[in-house]
């Protein structure tokens, strides 16, 4: 059945208020079940042995001593998973990062893994494995990497048909950026700099896998995608895709870290060999060294305006970061770079760049917020210069309806102006600030998307109503499912219960990512919920004894119209569900999909904070994030997520770095030498909510939860910047760069 | 006749070409026609791809028909977190 995606405007009952969500009391009184809460009967304790390495040959991995340790029931190495991708690249290039072939590539590269009774002769056991590497050399920075005389670090990635590390060259933009630069006043560069981050999770990785003799299995994990999971595990694996059951945990933090497979295929393939339920958890060691952390980036801007503060022309040159293998993440900085402004004369061009660092994952608007801080720094920079307020510099600029985007295509009905305007309005700006501080704002943009999405809506015979999605919650979406279902069906938002579906249960869901949870999940529940519904219709038809055209749904019930029906009082769902047994059996609405048209979304931040000039230290004391958010489901996780991303983004810009020694090794993979933000290093985050209706969403709802990580690190970097008297253009700005930048201001 | 612009990557593999001209009604024959035309876009559809249609970005909806007029464009895949 097909419904209309258009957006209906229709006013909602349930739909914009603020219940606690249903998964509440199990997490706060640890009865949540995360990735490592799982057992099993006979299960073993699995270790991976890692290079110490940064780049070396594996001449010999020999395993027999390990292999004749009491307790040992499995040992692996590449040899045991075998090369099945069909020459997919992209696969072969997951299953080389789950377990290095020929080479370890970055420091913490899994080299071999062991299954055992224990931990404690899981770990024996890894001693015992003797590895003869070669050393080779390696390259950890961008810039370095890009050299001619770099390591190579694929061999098979070329360009010109010669070896490089520059695995992809993207463009992007229109108009004529030199005639553009010609008609300017004023003309700015500036290049920038930002380090490598993680995204920090609390709940490492962890899974507990199970794979028998007769080829089927399970596999329950900490996941954004356990659909996505199941695919590639059993294609690694050479499984048959529906014998393997793919069960996501509760999730502790994902932010893109938890969209690609890691260790799991390794601990299936243990599983197999062993006939052991087997149970692997990463340490934060691991962690921060083996799964992905966002790219560092090199990045050069250009902006040109004229005195009236039009932009006559921009560029930015952007080199990303994507560990040893390729990704998108320098092409998608490309695309955001200038996605907030109408700008007749622009060009981005992103090179995606080979090191020996952990594969690059998604964070969170993957590499837009980079993007954004040499972008609005630069923007910040040019209204100074041409004697522009900021926010009216960005005003007159901002991209609207009509306007082509920097990317592309033409933009539909967006949110950049509404957010600027509520910046230009908002009381935070009028706060009067103190010695040492400054202000400081910025804009971001994400793109968001739906894709393929399933579920399931079971009405039981006590009129209580299972709803089962495909997506994971990541941040209270069975709480703004069950608002929804509870809309459309009209009864009580405490009468549904969502549960997230295994992989057995439903039909394909993409992973969590891209925003899409409450856009695509939300769209699948509307019209599974009016598929029910059109059931419930036909039973009260049955039930009455009249044509089922006669029967209408309203507040919960079914109604017969018409003057011949009018002594037919209504039937409520409950009593129709309590009659499903003899009118035709169980009701249920179900929905298939490919959710798109997600609408794109944007944001403006506004940062305060202090600067001890003599250690350089930073305190954030006043933040607002204001984000359009199409229509917001449950206000309170819109909220959060507005809230969560400044956050990351506060820890990014001012304290978080992945810092590597000329051996090539991670030398803080740790969180006390990796500094997230606790609460005390945060203010009260407030947040506006704007509610710019997506035109292709029966609701109006767009994607929420990544746009606001993309202004914090610029809007950070503005008001380090006012408060110290020097811009700030390497992120994070910890107090040894913010020490440095005034002194070298101080000397000229 | 379609005007579909090629951005990123997607330009190299059709020789370049800034924008194409084709004429097709829906997503699936479009995409099937570019890559008759230009067979090296056929590992970029493997990998994933995204199409804007009046601005609005289809990544898996093949059946989509095009409004009169269409802006067109052909975009890499995007990933999220």
């Amino acid at each position: 059945m097909s419904f209309d995606q258009k957006f209906t405007d229709q006013e909602f009952k349930v739909v914009g208020s603020r219940p606690p969500r249903p998964d509440g009391v199990d997490k706060v009184t640890g009865r949540a079940r995360y990735g490592a809460d799982a057992s099993a009967p006979g299960q073993l304790v699995a270790r991976i042995l890692r290079s110490p390495h940064a780049h070396a040959v594996i001449r010999k991995i020999d395993t027999s001593k390990a292999e004749k340790l009491k307790g040992v029931k499995a040992v692996l190495t590449s040899k045991d998973l075998p090369d099945l991708t069909n020459g997919n690249r992209g696969n072969f290039d997951i299953l080389e990062n789950c377990m290095a072939r020929d080479r370890a590539l970055y420091d913490g590269h899994a080299v071999a893994a062991v299954a055992a009774v224990d931990e404690v002769t899981a770990r024996k056991a890894l001693k015992l494995i003797k590895v003869d590497y070669k050393i080779l050399p390696h390259v950890t920075d961008v810039d370095k990497a890009m050299a001619d005389d770099a390591p190579i670090v694929q061999p098979h990635i070329a360009q010109n048909n010669k070896p490089s590390n520059i695995a992809n060259i993207s463009e992007f933009g229109h108009g004529d950026i030199e005639a553009g630069f010609a008609q300017a006043d004023v003309v700015i560069e500036k290049s920038y700099k930002t380090e490598q981050t993680h995204q920090g999770y609390i709940e490492p990785h962890a899974c507990l896998a199970s794979v028998g003799p007769d080829g089927q299995g399970e596999l329950w994990v900490t996941t954004q995608g356990h659909f996505t999971f199941r695919t590639v595990c059993a294609t690694l694996l050479g499984m048959d895709i529906a014998k393997l059951k793919v069960t996501s945990s509760e999730i502790g933090g994902g932010f893109g870290g938890k969209t690609h497979v890691w260790m799991e295929p390794v601990a299936l393939a243990l599983s197999r060999k062993a006939n052991r339920p087997v149970k692997l958890v990463m340490n934060r060691d691991e962690v921060f060294k083996a799964s992905g952390p966002t790219c560092s980036t090199s990045i050069d801007v250009k902006i040109g305006a004229t005195k009236d503060g039009t932009v006559t022309a921009a560029s930015a040159t952007l080199r990303y970061q994507d560990g040893p293998f390729p990704g998108p993440w320098g092409m998608l900085g490309a695309m955001t770079s200038w996605a907030c402004y109408d700008i007749a004369n622009v060009k981005s061009v992103a090179y995606d760049v080979l090191v020996n660092r952990p594969k690059v994952a998604a964070y969170r608007a993957p590499s837009a917020p980079m993007a954004a801080f040499a972008v609005e720094s630069t923007m910040d920079m040019v209204a100074a210069e041409i004697g522009m307020d900021p926010v009216d510099f960005r005003i007159k600029n901002a991209a609207s309806e009509g306007s082509k985007a920097s990317y592309g295509p033409t933009y539909g009905p967006i949110g950049i102006g509404p957010t600027l305007e509520a910046v230009k309005k908002h009381p935070h700006m009028r706060a009067r600030l103190g010695k040492n501080q400054g202000r400081g704002m910025a804009c971001g943009f994400w793109f968001n998307f739906g894709g393929q999405t399933c579920v399931d809506l079971n009405i039981g015979v006590d009129g209580t109503v299972n709803l089962i999605v495909g997506t994971v919650d990541v941040g209270g979406a069975r709480a703004s499912m069950s608002l929804i279902a509870a809309e459309e069906l009209g009864i009580p938002y405490d009468r549904i219960k969502c549960n997230i579906g295994d992989t057995a249960s439903l039909g394909h869901n993409d992973t969590t990512e891209g925003s899409r949870g409450t856009f695509s999940s939300g769209m699948a529940t509307i019209y599974a919920a009016r598929d029910a519904i059109e059931v419930m219709k036909q039973r009260a038809a049955k039930a009455w004894e009249i044509d089922v055209a006669d029967v209408e749904w309203r507040d919960g019930a079914a109604h017969a119209v018409g003057v011949a029906h009018s002594n037919l009082a209504p039937l409520s769902l409950q009593e129709i569900a309590a009659k499903s047994p003899t009118t035709g059996g169980p009701i249920a609405g179900h929905n298939e999909s490919v959710a798109d048209g997600a609408g794109v979304s944007f944001a403006s931040h506004i940062c305060d904070v202090e600067v001890d000039p003599e250690t350089g230290a930073t305190k954030v004391l006043r933040y607002t994030v204001i984000q359009d958010a199409g229509k917001a489901i449950h206000p309170d996780y819109v909220e959060g997520q507005f809230q969560g991303g400044a956050a990351q983004g506060i820890g990014w810009a001012l304290n978080e770095e992945y810092v590597y020694g000329e051996d090539g090794c991670l030398k803080n993979p740790g969180f006390l030498d990796y500094r997230i933000p606790v609460c005390s290093d945060l203010p009260f985050i407030d947040t506006e909510i704007l509610e710019i209706p997506n035109p292709n969403h029966p609701y109006g709802i767009r994607g929420v939860g990544e746009t606001s990580i993309v202004p914090p690190l610029a809007a950070i970097g503005n008001a380090v910047s006012n408060a110290a008297g020097v811009r700030l253009n390497h992120v994070p700005m910890s107090p040894p760069r913010i020490l440095k930048a005034i002194k070298e201001q101080a000397q000229g | 006749m379609l005007t579909v612009s090629l951005t990123g990557s997607l330009r190299d593999a059709a020789n370049g070409c800034e924008s194409v001209q084709i004429d097709a009604q829906t997503i699936r024959e479009l995409l099937r026609k570019l890559v008759e035309r230009y067979p090296r876009l056929q590992s970029h559809l493997d990998e994933g791809i995204a199409v804007s249609v009046n601005g609005e970005i289809y990544r898996d909806n093949r059946d989509l028909s095009f409004p009169d007029g269409a802006e067109v464009f052909l975009l890499p895949r995007i990933q999220g977190g």
